[in-house]
């Protein structure tokens, strides 16, 4: 692997604002993969000092370029060059010692070290003594430059998402790096969150460090980009244009090439009797450490309730105590039905569906058929069950109706559904829960990872199911889904449930600041500045 | 040069069937090396493994009495692996379930002089119930403390052996010797060798009623694995535990259900050797059965029915194989054949590419439109790649 | 019976299950299960005990024996490194192997005599009182190995970079890769490493500790054993070194037990030709299993796991849904 020497830091005597200093250059890169050319003779120019913003959606191959110039992946043709000179990176390590680094969306850290051996990892130095104390020192000054906070003593596990992001970046700054790529940085951020995190990247481009901003999210992009790089399909639909003067709507068409701003037909609301109530929940993570605080909620029939939270606030495990895949103390009432910490056979039935967070492991059996996996929640009724066996017949013929019901593309009900889609699993998973005909469903983080077509899938599902009569708890990091689909919204925070909205009364800062811990005394008077 | 792994999107149905037999004759291969290595003659070797085994049909009935508890074994490991629950345990289960036959013979539990109509079925559910006495620990174990169930099958072998010793060398000792006296003709399975006055042609032969359990056995674990409810659970759990969980289903229960049910398989082998073949306990009634049965359940992919045709060819190994020298050669090629069928089952699941590595560097910024893709990996492949 | 020789004996054959449990910890933190110890062990036996015999020099016997080792496990690290097979069928295969083609191998070598490996007294050390006569007297040159071994290990994966490395190719595969760290060069190390010290173990047991060759008797399950320690020490050669000297410890004491007439006033009832020696000889493995236990509880309730990719073949760039 060639990599050009490293060149000088840039030095405060020659501010390198130049517009036509280039950081990075990306000249008709190749990308294919099987089935799919994810990069398709692309260009990509990012300028020194900049926020460069890359915008598209899932699947327009921005992550696919980015990890070419982070040198995940080689180009199948194409060059990169990094400050003028060519380069030919064969893995992450040289793209970082040539200045670029990348922060990926699904961190890479390791959850059992602290800060500080995550940030040493992989380096030269030390050589072969780890002087954990010295390291520490200066990460922590390292990190108060740019206003990173974080510990350095703490494990990862103990640290939440935003500050988990936060020894990313550490992690890169740390190597020297000039270019920093950001993947979707604030799909897991509160929104003051990503507030603080565009500050540290300002203070970044103030030092003539050069950012790409990796989005599907228009509002942000504007707000904290310089320029714009729209792709879709895998090519470049606008190069580089400068974020003032965009607009949404413009910017919204070159992304999916039509207008994508999705109306969704709602019934008008009409709440039934309550079908869920939580009481004062308790529970425990996977360490063992309190997950619920005391969580109380109802969900009414014919009712979406969201709930926000940034990551790691409970809401995962709130999800599987009310589906009975979690012991916890307090109560649980489906139908007036007490079902806390009975078995998850029971929950289902007393009509509880649910759209597991990780659609390939829970979900769904990779490696069984599509037939099997349809069949999971009703094995044990007729017409399926026929006394202790299972009838295969029956089992195909509803597998074959579900499919061509809910358009599940795949070749027959025999194939193995590791084989699907992500859209196309989510399909089945939802078919088949939402056949079970339930009082309650129970959905966590439903389009995560699809495209456009397959969310709006996925909504007009949901809403469906809503119009039929269900109550529905929408647990989602996507706060405009939340916002979109929900009746009600209640904000979590640290396992409790912080503030209640009507849809009325949502309002994307107030819910923010109580993601985040705030309070809604701290809230008026920053309206009041505002 | 780097070698690829791309996962297959559709397997041929000749594939999976032909990569076995090419592993077996790899393995063969491999072992004839190794054979002639170390002086031996492989060809002979062979030649004479196939003759002593399949050459007449005393010796085939030989060869069926030996696959007789590798073919019930060998279930009890399918049952398990279908589940991904690692009961290398077998060998410990068999000796348990030839335990708890002969104890109800030897305490007695049972008067002397019961007819073997009785007798046998209470031996077969003594020995049922021991063997799967020694399933049901380690499944416990495992499904309620967590603690792997492959040591703790294993640490359990050992126990058996011991257990079994105590009784041979002690209470049960026929006169000092390391054997129980034998047992009464009732307590003995019937032999086709027992029909010979009416059909003569079963003179001399064998075979006994155990094969029998065996053909029963594997069609009934069949029924249970294909087409009950339980079958459907077992393959969920063995997919992927949490979806079966999230499917509602009590996987601790369900995994010491299978535990119990796969000892107490290996137990009825223990009872059809004792009471089929030697006729009396001792501590050397097994030459390593329940190790050898997880290779019959693996090469059988866990398929009841192709467990029998896996069983009856170690059935064969180990018949002909004592007469082999140097005597670990049975042994040594199951092993090998174990190695064959892990790659070829590799082999199954994922297409073998190998790749030059085109570099992709600036000059070559303009390559043909025919460049092979480099999406390889570039990892570092020592070992393999090279 | 002597008390100091049962210790003295202990810490002899406990070395033996420290080098196996160290070899199978460095595969295990590297986030590969080989359950192969057992064969490879064999391996090392039959290998560092024909060799001695043949060339009459029991260090080329020593390192025969370890290459023997790194070769199988080098073999386990291809199926499922590269090819990605299950590491639990894999590791069983190598037992398989390693204990038919030993058996092939050791055709002969029964009742045969090699040199053993130098044992000696060190000076000063031996002179401590109590424990003095029972660490360093007359120890094989191996068990001083293990004594510098363990400390070493235990450093190596705690204090420095390889061992940083080491331990985050095994927790965290991708994020080591994203670092630039070799992940599948150091996993093929790290199981070669440890089939180097499962073939040191078992030329221990024939050159050193019980010379001689007794087919797969010579082992007798001390693979498996090793591989029960390490779940005991969860993952820590330091605690994997105490469980080994205190299992072996407590085995020969069999061999005083049957020695003694009565216990506490009261006939022995496991003097040889009483039969409950059958159940005394079980003893080490049922504590095994005990011992598995009390580690899978703790690990559980001090939140102290198996690392977190053991078992779990590393594809980069595998595209999740």
């Amino acid at each position: 692997m060639t990599v050009a020497p490293e060149p000088p830091e840039p030095s405060g005597d020659a501010p390198p604002t130049a517009a036509d200093s280039l950081a990075v250059q990306a000249i008709g890169i190749v990308k294919e993969f099987p089935g799919v050319v994810a990069n398709d003779h692309v260009d990509f120019d990012l300028r020194r000092g900049e926020v460069h913003a890359l915008l598209g959606e899932n699947g327009a191959g921005k992550s696919t370029l980015m990890n070419i110039l982070a040198g995940l992946y080689r180009p199948d043709a194409g060059e990169v060059r990094v400050e003028g000179r060519p380069v030919d990176f064969g893995s992450p390590r040289d793209a970082i010692a040539a200045g670029l680094g990348m922060v990926h969306q699904h961190f890479t850290l390791v959850p059992s070290q602290t800060v500080t051996e995550n940030v040493l990892l992989g380096l030269d130095r030390p050589r072969f003594l780890l002087h954990e104390r010295e390291s520490e020192a200066e990460i922590g000054r390292l990190a108060e430059r740019f206003g990173l906070r974080v510990p350095p003593g703490a494990r990862i596990w103990q640290l939440s998402v935003g500050e988990q992001q936060r020894v990313e970046i550490l992690k890169m700054l740390y190597r020297g790096a000039r270019i920093l790529i950001m993947d979707e940085p604030t799909a897991v951020l509160a929104p003051q969150e990503a507030d603080e995190l565009f500050a540290t990247l300002r203070s970044m481009t103030a030092e003539g460090r050069s950012v790409v901003f990796i989005s599907h999210k228009l509002g942000e992009v504007l707000a904290i980009a310089d320029r714009i790089t729209v792709m879709r399909r895998g090519k470049v639909t606008a190069a580089g244009i400068p974020a003032t003067g965009a607009t949404k709507a413009d910017l919204a068409r070159r992304m999916v090439g039509r207008s994508v701003l999705e109306t969704l037909e709602r019934t008008p609301f009409e709440p039934g009797e309550v079908v869920l109530s939580v009481r004062d929940v308790v529970a425990d993570n996977d360490r063992l450490l309190p997950a619920l605080r005391g969580v109380s909620l109802d969900v009414r029939a014919g009712e979406i309730v969201g709930i926000a939270a940034v990551a790691g606030n409970g809401q995962s495990e709130l999800a599987e105590v009310i589906t009975g895949l979690r012991p916890c103390g307090g109560e649980v009432l489906v139908r007036g039905h007490a079902v806390a910490n009975r078995s998850a056979s029971t929950v289902l039935r007393r009509g509880v569906a649910h759209v597991p967070e990780d659609r390939t492991s829970v979900g769904t059996a990779p490696n069984l058929s599509l037939t099997d996996n349809l069949i999971m929640k009703r094995y044990r009724q007729p017409p399926v069950a026929r006394g202790w066996l299972v009838d295969e017949s029956s089992a195909r013929a509803i597998a074959l109706d579900l499919r061509d019901t809910y358009r599940i593309a795949a070749p027959t009900v025999d194939t193995e559904v590791r084989l699907l889609s992500g859209g196309n699993l989510q399909r089945a998973i939802l078919a088949r829960e939402i056949e079970t005909r339930p009082g309650l469903l129970v959905a966590v983080q439903p389009t995560r990872g699809l495209d456009v077509g397959a969310i709006e899938t996925v909504h007009r599902l949901l809403l469906d199911l809503r119009a039929k009569g269900a109550a529905i708890l929408l647990i989602s990091e996507e706060l405009d889904e939340i916002l979109a689909l929900s009746d009600r919204v209640d904000v979590m925070y640290e396992g409790r449930v912080v503030g209640s909205f009507t849809a009325a009364e949502a309002d994307i800062g107030r819910i923010g600041l109580l993601m985040t811990g705030g309070s809604e005394a701290d809230h008026a008077p920053a309206e009041a500045a505002g | 040069m780097t070698i690829r792994l791309e996962p297959r999107t559709s397997v041929p149905r000749w594939l999976s069937p032909a990569l076995t037999i090419g592993a077996v004759a790899v393995a063969l291969t491999i072992s004839g090396a190794v054979i002639a290595a170390v002086g031996g003659d492989p060809v002979a070797s062979y030649l004479h493994i196939l003759n002593a085994s399949f050459g007449s049909v005393g010796v085939l009935s030989d060869t069926l009495v030996k696959a007789t508890p590798l073919i019930l074994t060998g279930l009890a490991c399918a049952l398990a692996f279908r589940m991904r629950l690692w009961n290398i345990g077998a060998e410990g289960q068999f000796l348990l379930g030839a335990w708890g036959a002969s104890a109800v013979v030897l305490f007695p539990l049972v008067p002397d002089g019961t007819p073997a109509i009785i007798l046998i079925p209470v031996m077969m559910l003594a020995g049922m119930l021991a063997g799967g006495l020694w399933g049901f620990i380690p499944g416990v174990l495992r499904a309620r403390l967590g603690v792997n169930e492959i040591i703790a099958t294993l640490m359990l072998n050992y126990v058996a052996l011991l257990w079994i010793q105590f009784w041979v060398f002690g209470a049960w000792s026929e006169s000092g010797f390391q054997q129980t006296k034998a047992f009464p003709d009732a307590a003995l399975l019937p032999r086709l060798a027992d029909f010979a006055d009416a059909v003569p042609a079963f003179a001399g032969l064998t075979v006994h009623l155990g094969l029998l359990f065996g053909l029963v056995t594997a069609g009934l674990l069949w029924l249970f694995l294909e087409r009950s409810r339980w079958g459907y659970e077992i393959r969920l759990i063995g997919d992927s535990p949490r979806a079966a969980r999230y499917a509602g289903i009590d996987i601790g229960r369900r995994l010491i259900i299978v535990f119990a049910i796969s000892g107490a398989i290996a137990g009825l082998a223990g009872m059809s050797e004792v009471s089929g073949v030697v006729g009396r306990l001792q501590d050397r009634i097994s030459p390593g059965y329940g190790f050898t049965a997880v290779i019959v359940a693996y090469l059988a992919k866990f398929r009841p029915g192709r467990v029998i045709v896996a069983a009856i060819l170690f059935g064969a190994l180990i018949l002909a194989g004592r007469e082999i020298q140097p005597s670990g050669v049975p042994a040594m090629i199951q092993g090998i054949i174990l190695f064959t069928l892990i790659v070829a089952d590799v082999l199954v699941r994922y297409r073998v590419r190998i790749e030059r590595r085109v570099p992709v560097t600036a000059a070559a910024a303009s390559p043909p439109a025919a460049s092979p893709p480099a999406a390889s990996p570039p990892a570092p492949s020592p070992g393999a790649g090279g | 019976m002597d008390l100091g020789l049962i210790l003295a004996g202990g810490i002899a054959s406990g070395t033996v299950l420290l080098f196996a449990a160290i070899g199978e910890i460095f595969a295990e933190r590297a986030g590969i299960l080989n359950l192969g110890v057992e064969g490879m062990m064999l391996m090392g036996a039959v290998a560092g005990f024909s060799t001695t015999l043949t060339t009459g020099n029991p260090w080329i016997g020593l390192v025969a024996a370890m290459t023997v080792g790194g070769l199988l496990a080098l073999l386990h690290a291809v199926v499922t490194i590269h090819l990605r097979a299950d590491q639990v069928v894999s590791g069983l295969a190598l037992t398989f192997l390693g204990t038919g083609l030993a058996r092939v191998l050791g055709e002969g070598l029964a009742n045969t005599n090699v040199a053993r490996l130098p044992a000696f007294t060190v000076p000063v050390l031996s002179n401590i009182p109590i424990v003095g006569p029972i660490v360093f007297r007359d120890q094989s040159v191996l068990v001083y190995v293990g004594f510098v071994l363990v400390p070493l290990a235990w450093f190596w994966i705690e204090g420095t970079r390889p061992g940083l490395h080491l331990r985050a190719v095994g927790e965290a595969p991708a994020a080591a890769d994203a670092q630039g760290i070799g992940v599948y060069r150091l996993r093929y190390a790290y199981v070669v490493l440890g089939g180097v010290l499962a073939g040191l173990a078992g030329a221990t047991i024939t050159l050193a500790v019980a010379p001689g060759w007794f087919g797969d008797q010579t082992v007798n399950g001390r693979g498996w054993i090793a591989i029960g320690l390490v779940i005991f020490a969860r993952w820590n050669p330091i605690r994997a070194a105490i469980g080994g000297y205190l299992f072996a410890t407590i085995t020969p004491f069999n061999l005083g037990l049957q020695g003694v007439d009565r216990i506490l006033g009261f006939e022995n009832p496991f003097l040889p030709g009483r039969s409950a020696t059958f159940f005394l000889d079980m003893l080490p493995y049922l504590f095994v299993i005990a011992v598995v236990i009390l580690g899978s509880r703790q690990a559980a309730r001090r939140r102290i796991g198996a690392p977190a990719a053991l078992g779990i073949p590393y594809v980069r760039g595998e595209r999740g849904r």
